[in-house]
């Protein structure tokens, strides 16, 4: 018998505090709207969330008598869910949310700025290997090379701390480097992390 | 004649909530009460 009544009439009783009215619309409308809502999020476990929070949303609209009855009850309902989605996606858009798998962890997106043990071991061997090799080097082409590199001096001041022309440094910084990629290959360093 | 092997075609289930998210919100609609006082509208729900 209720289940013949129309939507707005259903409304209408439930505000005069039919229980069984909600019961009735819930029913009616559940198929719709959890279809309509599974479209838009594809995940099962978030349309039944969606689902609960609209009728949640609608129940107290009810029951606080703030339900426009000009319009119709679907398409209010589908408003909130809709509005609902929109909100959801805004959220996770904020805080994308990872779901560890067997073939990714959620950890690999979590590193810090430090070098791992193996990595620090590696870092270390290759500057012990090339402190070496910079030492193989010609005298005034070390000085050169350590002054830009580990001073991080420019090729204007190495060449008034040197007495030498800027053209000199350079030429110096590049023979070092050639000779450095010369002992590398020779020595078949691995100069990589 | 050759033989047409036919698998079923998966029936499309309809989705609609489970039944305990509507005893949720059947039970929550029940224990949600609203009163008036001076104008303003209070919330309340009483499990």
């Amino acid at each position: 018998m209720i289940q013949a009544l129309e939507d707005s009439q259903l409304v209408k009783d439930y505000m005069n505090g039919n229980e069984r009215a909600i019961e009735v619309l819930i029913h009616r409308h559940n198929a719709r709207l959890t279809g309509f809502i599974y479209s838009k999020v594809g995940d099962r476990e978030l349309t039944e969330d969606i689902f609960q929070d609209t009728f949640m949303k609608v129940i107290r609209t009810l029951k606080r008598g703030a339900y426009n009855e000009e319009g119709k009850f679907l398409p209010w309902v589908m408003r909130i869910a809709h509005n609902l989605i929109i909100d959801h996606f805004r959220k996770s858009n904020r805080m994308p949310m990872y779901d560890a798998t067997e073939t990714f962890n959620v950890f690999s997106l979590m590193g810090d700025e430090k070098l791992n043990a193996e990595s620090q071991l590696i870092k270390e061997q290759i500057d012990s290997d090339l402190a070496r090799m910079i030492k193989e080097l010609p005298e005034d082409q070390q000085e050169v090379l350590q002054m830009r590199l580990y001073k991080e001096m420019s090729f204007k001041e190495i060449s008034e701390n040197t007495g030498v022309s800027i053209n000199t440094a350079l030429g110096r910084m590049r023979y070092a480097l050639i000779n450095l990629r010369k002992l590398v290959e020779a020595n078949s360093i691995v100069l990589t992390n | 004649m050759e033989k047409i092997y036919q698998t079923k075609t998966k029936t499309n289930k309809t989705v609609s909530a489970k039944p305990e998210t509507i005893q949720f919100l059947l039970n929550y609609s029940k224990s949600l009460k609203v009163t008036e006082a001076k104008g303003i509208k209070f919330e309340s729900n009483l499990n």
